[in-house]
C-alpha cells in the first residue's frame, strides 16, 4: 500500500493571541507577533528551528524579523490551504519545520459600514448593496425554498455554537449567554433569513501553528496531531458574481455543495467516512452553513440537514458536536482568514484533549472546514491522533 | 400597507466597466439587457466574460434579453452595506427566460411580497452619466 502523503508530517504547536472586539494598542503585525511568541512557547522551539514560514503576504516580513532565512515560504491564503501547503512542503523535503501565522487588528474601523473584507468591489454586485450576510442569505433562502428548512433550525445551530462560546473563557463573547433558539429569532433581522445572532461577529486577533516532521515531533512536548486528509473546492472568486446554489459547469457539480468533493478526497486520503468523525470543527460564518455542510460532506442526505442538526445531535455530548469553541459567532472573527485557521487550532486542541471547555471525550478524528457556498469555496481538513 | 421598495439614490458605489463588459453597460443606457451567446456552441455566458463559460470559445456575440424572468433566490437587507444604501432593500438572483442569472435589486414592490418564482421584468434607473443600472420589478 502506498504511504499516506502526510505520513511524515505532524502538527506540534498551536496558539491563539488574545482576541477582542477591538485590541487597543495593536496592529496586525504586533498581534501576529504575540501569537508567534505563544506558539514558540507551546513547542519550546526558537526562530532558528523554523525553516519555513507560511503567513500569506506576511511570510517575507516574518522571515526578515526572525532572521531565519534562507527559509521556505508560502503566499497561499492563510487558512486551510496554507496548512496543506506547509504539510506538502515538509512531506516533499523542501523544509522540516513550518511556522503558520496570521493576525488582523486595526483594519475594521468604519463601523457604520459592514467589514471591508466582506464587500469587495465588483461591477456586477457593487451597486446592489451586497456583503457577506446577503451573499450567504441567497444560498440559505434557496435551500429553504427547495427543502423547507426553517428559521428555527437555523436558530438551533446558532444557539448551539453561541453556547459553546458562552462557556469558553477565552471567547470574545464569553458569558454572553446562554442562548435558546428563541433568543436567536428575537434578535433583529440583518438579511433574511439571518437574524443578527445567526451571523458571525467581527473582532481582532491572531493565531499560529507549527508543523514539523513526524520524527522531530517525537522530541517535542505536545502530543502530535496528524493530517489524515485535506482538499479544497472553489467555484470562483468570493462576492463578485451571483452566489447561486446551482452554479455549475458541465460536470454538474454545484456550488450549493461546495466542499463535497474536497470532503470525498479527504475521506479517501484517510480511508475514513463521516461516521468516523468525533468532532466537527466546521466553519460557521452563518448558521445555515452548518446545515449545508452536513449535507455536502455526506453526513446526511440532501435536504435533510435541517432535521439532522435537531435533537441535540450537534451539541455537547451529541453524536457530532460542532464548532466547540464558539467559532466565528462567539469565539472570534479576526478578519478575512484568522478565524479560518482557528478551526484547525480547535481541532488540534480537541485531539490533544486539552480543551478547557466542550472537550469531546477521547476524540480521535476531527473534521475542520473553511469558507462556504456564499463565498463560492469550501476547504476541508481531517485531523487524527494516529499516524496515517 | 407595507413599504414599496425604491431604487437607490445617487451616491452608492457604481460599477467600473471593463473592456469586455462595456457593451453590457452601454445596453443598459438604451434600455436593453444584453448578454453574450457563443456562436460555436450556443451557450449563454453571464456575467460578461472574454470567453464562453461552456466551451471557452472566444466567438461570442451580444444579444438582447426580453428582460423577463423569475426570482431564483432573494434576501431582504435591513443592515446596509454602507450608509450610502437606504434600507430595506431586496437583493434577488433572477433567472431570465433565456436561462441566465442576474443579481440585482427588486423595486416597485411591497417589501414583504417577494418569493421564489415571482415573475419579474427589468427596469432601468440612471445613476450617473456613465451608469444606468438594471433593477427588477414585478410583472403586472
Amino acid at each position: 500500500m502506498a504511504k499516506h502523503p502526510f505520513h511524515d508530517v505532524a502538527i506540534v504547536g498551536i496558539a491563539n493571541s488574545e482576541q477582542a472586539r477591538v485590541l487597543e494598542g495593536h496592529d496586525s503585525t504586533t498581534i501576529t507577533f504575540q501569537a508567534v511568541h505563544r506558539v514558540l512557547a507551546d513547542t519550546g522551539l526558537t526562530p532558528q528551528d523554523i525553516d519555513g514560514v507560511a503567513a500569506g503576504p506576511f511570510s517575507g516580513p516574518l522571515t526578515y524579523y526572525m532572521r531565519n532565512g534562507p527559509a521556505w515560504r508560502s503566499h497561499m491564503a492563510p487558512s486551510i490551504p496554507i496548512i496543506l501547503d506547509a504539510a506538502s512542503a515538509i512531506a516533499t523535503g523542501q523544509c522540516h519545520t513550518v511556522l503558520v501565522a496570521h493576525g488582523s487588528a486595526g483594519i475594521y474601523t468604519e463601523r457604520a459600514s459592514t467589514a471591508p473584507w466582506t464587500r469587495p468591489a465588483n461591477e456586477f454586485v457593487v451597486a446592489y448593496g451586497m456583503f457577506t450576510a446577503a451573499e450567504f442569505a441567497l444560498i440559505a433562502q434557496r435551500h429553504m425554498h427547495m427543502h423547507g428548512t426553517t428559521h428555527e433550525q437555523l436558530a438551533t445551530v446558532a444557539a448551539t455554537i453561541r453556547n459553546n462560546g458562552h462557556a469558553h473563557p477565552e471567547a470574545v463573547y464569553h458569558g454572553r449567554g446562554p442562548f435558546t433558539p428563541d433568543d436567536i429569532l428575537a434578535s433583529r433581522m440583518v438579511s433574511d433569513p439571518f437574524h443578527l445572532l445567526d451571523c458571525a461577529m467581527t473582532s481582532e486577533g491572531a493565531c499560529a501553528l507549527i508543523l514539523t516532521t513526524r520524527e522531530r515531533a517525537q522530541d517535542l512536548p505536545n502530543k502530535p496531531v496528524y493530517i489524515l486528509g485535506g482538499a479544497c473546492d472553489s467555484f470562483g472568486p468570493s462576492y463578485q458574481h451571483p452566489p447561486a446554489w446551482d452554479l455549475a459547469g458541465p460536470s454538474g457539480r454545484n456550488n450549493g455543495y461546495t466542499g463535497r468533493w474536497a470532503a470525498q478526497k479527504s475521506f479517501a486520503m484517510g480511508e475514513l467516512g463521516p461516521t468516523d468523525v468525533d468532532v466537527c470543527e466546521f466553519y460557521d460564518p452563518f448558521s445555515f452553513e452548518i446545515i449545508r455542510q452536513f449535507e455536502a460532506y455526506g453526513f446526511c442526505e440532501e435536504g435533510e440537514g435541517g432535521d439532522f442538526i435537531m435533537d441535540g445531535r450537534i451539541g455537547p455530548g451529541g453524536q457530532f458536536p460542532v464548532t466547540t469553541d464558539g467559532g466565528t459567532m462567539s469565539f472570534s472573527h479576526g478578519g478575512a482568514a484568522v478565524q479560518q485557521l482557528q478551526r484547525v487550532i480547535r481541532g488540534v486542541e480537541q485531539l490533544r484533549g486539552t480543551c478547557v471547555t466542550s472537550q469531546v471525550p477521547d476524540a480521535q478524528v476531527a473534521m475542520c472546514s473553511n469558507g462556504g457556498a456564499g463565498a463560492l469555496f469550501t476547504d476541508v481538513m481531517l485531523l487524527g491522533t494516529e499516524t496515517p | 400597507m407595507s413599504e414599496i421598495l425604491q431604487p437607490q439614490s445617487p451616491g452608492i458605489p457604481l460599477p467600473v466597466p471593463t473592456i469586455y463588459s462595456q457593451p453590457y453597460w452601454d445596453g443598459c443606457q438604451v434600455g436593453e439587457l444584453r448578454f453574450q451567446r457563443c456562436q460555436d456552441c450556443g451557450a449563454i455566458t453571464m456575467d460578461p466574460a472574454p470567453a464562453c463559460s461552456a466551451c471557452f470559445s472566444e466567438n461570442l456575440e451580444w444579444e438582447v434579453s426580453t428582460g423577463l424572468g423569475e426570482v431564483y433566490s432573494w434576501t431582504t437587507v435591513w443592515r446596509p452595506q454602507t450608509p450610502a444604501f437606504t434600507v430595506p432593500y431586496v437583493a434577488v438572483i433572477v433567472t431570465l427566460d433565456e436561462g441566465f442569472w442576474l443579481l440585482a435589486n427588486l423595486v416597485n414592490c411591497p417589501v414583504d411580497a417577494v418569493y421564489v418564482g415571482m415573475r419579474v421584468q427589468t427596469t432601468f434607473v440612471e445613476l450617473s452619466e456613465e451608469i444606468t443600472l438594471p433593477y427588477f420589478e414585478p410583472v403586472d
